[in-house]
């Protein structure tokens, strides 16, 4: 990495490594369930999860699928004897569904191993969740839903444990139930912002949306049925193509859709009257972490005085207090160019941004229409 | 006593009229004919009644024999006040207990230490050079300066004429006033020496009533010795102050934020004053309402007095030295002083027959802020810690034992001290720790405890760093900082605040301490540290305040200039160790230069990035989420 200093420079010549290669996301793995733990691709699984919901099939990651699929029959049940239970298995089942998310997927694989699990206490019962969780969430770093969802769950859970319950297994099924409830709350939750946004989109108006975000697209939904009259452009969303997916969704609807390559967002922002964006991650100081090319668009918003609206779940609040855009944990995907690069050539592969609170209007969230001030108390009295 | 009046000697000191001055009373004709000369150039320059306001001294104040008569027409001069012509009469008496009262409110012209020596059973004139001086005979006997309110109090309508509540409703009622104290100041001075006698509250009790008498019927004492309440009330009702009573008056402290502008509340702070201060004499304008001091006179005053002051307990005594000294500076030290001074004085704590543990611990505290913040202006933190402590005292279960009281009240305070400041410490090391990336460079400003320990801390985790160490005169508090850090092998570099634009490109994270975050996300901190935010902002440089929570407050301020803090004017205008660039060495008395040594200032919200607290990592717009949910638990606890 460039530093500002001359002194790192030449620091940084005496020990260059190539790093583009550098696997980002392997972190050494916790417990006994060793080999299971580590991300076989160094790819952010997070972000292969989306292409797949979108059905974008790069060659080198169907290939990458392929091998991880392979692997893991065998991993299964080659770990330590009496737990055949692998809550990342469990994980992955459900986040390959499109329609579930992250998050979701996350609780619903923690509720399966309460359900699975043999414990007799409340504070057996938390320690496990709280390994699974750890498990989890190291398998992939990357994943800010992921880590929020399984905090949420572990706070939630510390919380009902803290009550006087005298049967454990009155609370071990409360919990449960919790958990089943939550992917409920997670549908109704969209259902939640797209009312709370119908507000803001008023007859003629013209939304950018950036990156397919299955709440935008909701709110659009529900503005289309509720009979407003306005006009969409999206950006081409390289290179996931979100644009193009979500033209095609837009266009069965029947709304008026313009499709922008990433480059010409500052050209067509004159006819804009808002955008709007949805999130991975909201993050401690208000800020968003979304696909790459939400910064730019924000800056350009910003500049031209055009509000930008974020439409994010309660449970996408993360702990993290990024302060430049490398301050993130990096999440790289695989970029096709068409065209073969040179090995010499680096490839700025990271998959996603952050965009400061400044540039931010107003958050659409299941709690309410919120300023980006607001992320911070919520989070306050959340974990605190 | 009249014969003693002289007329004016010397020009007032130029009078720039700015920010409030309510109407002040007609002056000039009523005063006495020596300063009727005065009193229209003095009206001239201002039309308000303040246009001397208690701090302007006529220049030359040492030569004790001189000072009398000038000190006298000084006095006089600040006629529109009641002040002034009780200074005067008073030179005569020989009762040394009448003057301080007197004179302690007639003038703020504080003569220096030395005149202040030759106080006891001095003549006339040197009592009247140290009028001052004869304010410590009152601060020896702080109990005994009980008198000094009830015999005050129908001054206390003259002063409440000057006192901005009720200053306009009654000037013509100044003037007869101001006759009739005359007559009731020889009243008193004979009630004085009674009161001498009897050491007891009965001679203020009559003098008043004979003030009573004297005084216009509207204004019977009872309503005035109320009114002086009511100004301490006043000054007191906000936050930091239990109610004062009667009784408690001569323990309550001034209220931690008072006006020093304000004659009538200054002079009540005089009174209980333990610690004899000399006010400085080139004040700048803008800033008459903080308090300034000459610094280095009040050390020996206080040493040779460490035997004589009975109700100041000597761990805080100690604490108080230490802070006048500079010994102790950073508001960790200075709160981590203070409470365990206080620690000690619970263990040395006994109920006095008569009384509740509660209350009388409270104003014994109450007593002995007031004199730490003689010493030195309380910070943030230790408001906030004394906040607690009183809290805990209150919340004593009744049916507690003397010595569980104690051992509870020293666990709490124990209790604070590791939980709130050692381990909050920890905390936000640990959280900041977390920003820092190979290949950074960090900059600092001054010497903040907290980023000191997430620097070391940082550097055994191996992180590759390197250190900007940014400093300022007079206090070159980053000396200390860069050898601590040098020390543990960390790569520093080493500037003066002057050259903050010229390094700050290479930058990549700037780190600052704070004396306290307000409501409004605004950073009170160290002088210096705004314009290190400034430049770090317009460099897109981010920035992290490392704070401790207990150091929130819900106070709003929007500029540094409303509460801020004075230091030594003589810092600046002398540079250690360089001869040749001390230019300004001796100029401090000249008329027309004033030093101005700010302590602190204010950096708005918007040039933070981030505070790092021991509730985590949060914008500074939460800052009044964390005081609403967490300061009223410790409180309430």
């Amino acid at each position: 990495m460039w530093r500002r200093s001359a002194s790192f420079v030449l620091d940084k010549h005496q020990n260059n490594k190539p790093i583009s290669l550098t696997p980002s996301i392997d972190s050494p793995p916790p417990h006994s369930m060793a080999d299971e733990n580590s991300n076989p691709n160094p790819i952010s699984a997070y972000y292969q999860t989306r292409a797949a919901h979108h059905g974008i099939v790069t060659s080198d990651w169907l290939e990458q699928a392929q091998a991880a699929v392979r692997r893991y029959p065998e991993r299964d049940y080659s770990v330590s004897p009496g737990r055949p239970f692998s809550v990342i298995e469990e994980f992955n089942n459900w986040r390959q569904q499109p329609d579930l998310a992250e998050a979701v997927a996350a609780i619903r694989a923690l509720a399966a191993v309460i359900r699975a699990s043999e414990a007799t206490t409340m504070m057996e019962l938390e320690i496990e969740l709280k390994k699974a969780s750890d498990t989890l969430k190291s398998w992939d770093t990357t994943s800010i839903s992921l880590t929020a969802g399984c905090d949420l769950f572990m706070r939630y859970v510390t919380r009902t444990s803290a009550l006087e319950f005298e049967d454990f297994n009155s609370a071990k099924s409360r919990v449960l139930s919790r958990a089943e409830k939550f992917g409920e709350i997670s549908c109704k939750a969209r259902k939640i912002i797209a009312v709370l946004s119908q507000d803001f989109i008023f007859d003629g108006c013209t939304i950018l949306v950036h990156g397919f975000s299955r709440v935008v697209f909701e709110i659009l939904k529900m503005a289309a049925q509720n009979k407003k009259l306005f006009r969409v452009l999206c950006t081409e969303g390289r290179p996931d193509k979100t644009g193009v997916l979500l033209a095609n969704e837009l266009a069965k609807l029947d709304v008026p859709v313009k499709l922008l390559i990433d480059s010409a967002v500052a050209y067509s922002m004159d006819e804009v009257d808002m955008v709007f964006v949805g999130a991975d991650g909201v993050v401690e100081s208000g800020g968003v972490i979304n696909m790459m090319g939400t910064y730019q668009i924000a800056l350009v918003a910003h500049s031209m005085n055009k509000p930008v609206y974020v439409a994010a779940e309660s449970y996408k609040f993360a702990r993290l207090y990024p302060l430049d855009q490398k301050d993130l944990e990096p999440a790289l995907r695989p970029i096709d160019f068409d065209v073969p690069v040179p090995p010499k050539v680096e490839v700025e592969r990271s998959a996603r941004d952050y965009t400061p609170p400044q540039y931010l209007t107003l958050l659409f969230t299941d709690l309410g229409v919120l300023t980006p001030s607001v992320v911070s108390d919520e989070l306050i009295q959340l974990y605190l | 006593m009249e014969s003693r009046r002289n007329p004016r000697a010397v020009v007032d000191p130029k009078v720039r009229q700015v920010g409030f001055f309510t109407s002040s009373q007609p002056d000039s004709t009523q005063q006495p004919d020596p300063i009727a000369s005065e009193s229209h150039p003095v009206s001239s320059i201002s039309p308000s009644g303040n246009s001397l306001s208690p701090v302007m001294i006529p220049p030359p104040r040492h030569t004790s024999s001189d000072t009398f008569p000038i000190r006298a027409a000084a006095a006089s001069a600040v006629s529109p006040s009641s002040f002034s012509y009780s200074s005067r009469r008073d030179f005569p008496d020989g009762s040394t207990t009448a003057s301080p009262g007197r004179v302690s409110r007639g003038s703020f012209a504080k003569s220096s230490v030395p005149a202040a020596s030759s106080l006891p059973g001095v003549g006339m004139d040197s009592m009247a050079a140290a009028k001052s001086s004869s304010v410590p005979a009152s601060g020896l006997t702080t109990v005994s300066v009980v008198n000094m309110p009830a015999g005050l109090s129908e001054k206390a309508t003259g002063m409440e004429v000057q006192s901005d509540q009720k200053k306009n409703s009654k000037p013509l009622k100044e003037k007869t006033t101001k006759a009739e104290r005359r007559a009731l100041q020889e009243a008193q001075r004979a009630a004085k020496a009674a009161a001498k006698v009897e050491g007891g509250k009965a001679p203020p009790v009559t003098s008043g009533s004979v003030a009573s008498t004297n005084v216009k019927a509207n204004k019977p004492a009872k309503p005035a010795s109320q009114k002086n309440d009511g100004v301490a009330a006043a000054g007191g009702a906000s936050e930091k102050k239990g109610g004062p009573s009667e009784k408690d008056r001569k323990k309550d402290a001034p209220h931690p934020r008072m006006q020093y502008d304000d004659e009538s509340r200054v002079v009540k702070a005089k009174r209980r004053a333990v610690v004899k201060q000399t006010e400085a004499k080139n004040r700048v304008e803008l800033f008459r309402h903080l308090p300034q001091y000459e610094h280095g006179t009040q050390l020996p005053d206080l040493e040779t007095k460490f035997f004589q002051l009975d109700p100041m307990h000597p761990a805080v005594y100690k604490v108080g030295l230490q802070y006048l000294s500079g010994d102790i500076s950073g508001g960790n030290a200075r709160c981590i002083a203070m409470l365990q001074a206080f620690q000690e004085v619970v263990k040395d704590y006994s109920t006095p027959p008569e009384k509740t543990l509660n209350r009388d611990m409270t104003a014994k505290i109450s007593s002995y802020v007031s004199f730490l913040i003689e010493c030195r202006p309380l910070s943030i933190s230790m408001g906030n810690a004394i906040r607690f402590l009183k809290n805990r005292i209150a919340k004593l279960p009744i049916t507690l034992s003397e010595s569980e009281a104690k051992t509870a009240l020293q666990s709490d305070i124990e209790r604070f001290i590791n939980e709130k400041i050692i381990t909050a410490d920890n905390v936000i090391v640990k959280h900041a720790v977390t920003k820092i990336r190979d290949g950074d460079v960090l900059l600092t400003y001054g010497s903040p405890s907290a980023v000191e320990m997430v620097l070391l801390h940082a550097h055994e985790l191996k992180k590759k760093f390197r250190v900007l160490v940014v400093d300022s005169r007079p206090k070159l508090e980053g000396q200390l900082l860069l050898r601590r850090l040098i020390k543990r092998g960390i790569n520093c570099t080493y500037t003066h605040i002057n050259a903050i634009s010229y390094i700050m490109h290479e930058v990549t994270k700037v780190f600052l301490g704070a004396s306290s975050v307000l409501s409004n996300g605004t950073v009170y901190s160290r002088v210096g540290t705004a314009c290190v935010a400034m430049v770090a902002n317009a460099f897109r440089v981010p920035v992290l305040v490392c704070c401790e929570a207990y150091k929130f407050h819900e106070r709003v301020q929007l500029d540094s200039i409303c509460s801020n803090e004075l230091g030594d004017p003589n810092a600046i205008s002398k540079v250690h160790g360089r001869e040749d660039i001390n230019y300004l060495d001796g100029l401090t008395n000249n008329a027309n230069l004033q030093f101005l040594n700010l302590m602190y200032d204010a950096t708005p919200s918007d040039y933070i990035s981030m505070i790092i607290t021991d509730y985590g990592m949060v914008p500074p717009t939460s800052v009044p989420v964390i005081v609403r949910e967490y300061q009223k638990e410790h409180l309430l606890v």
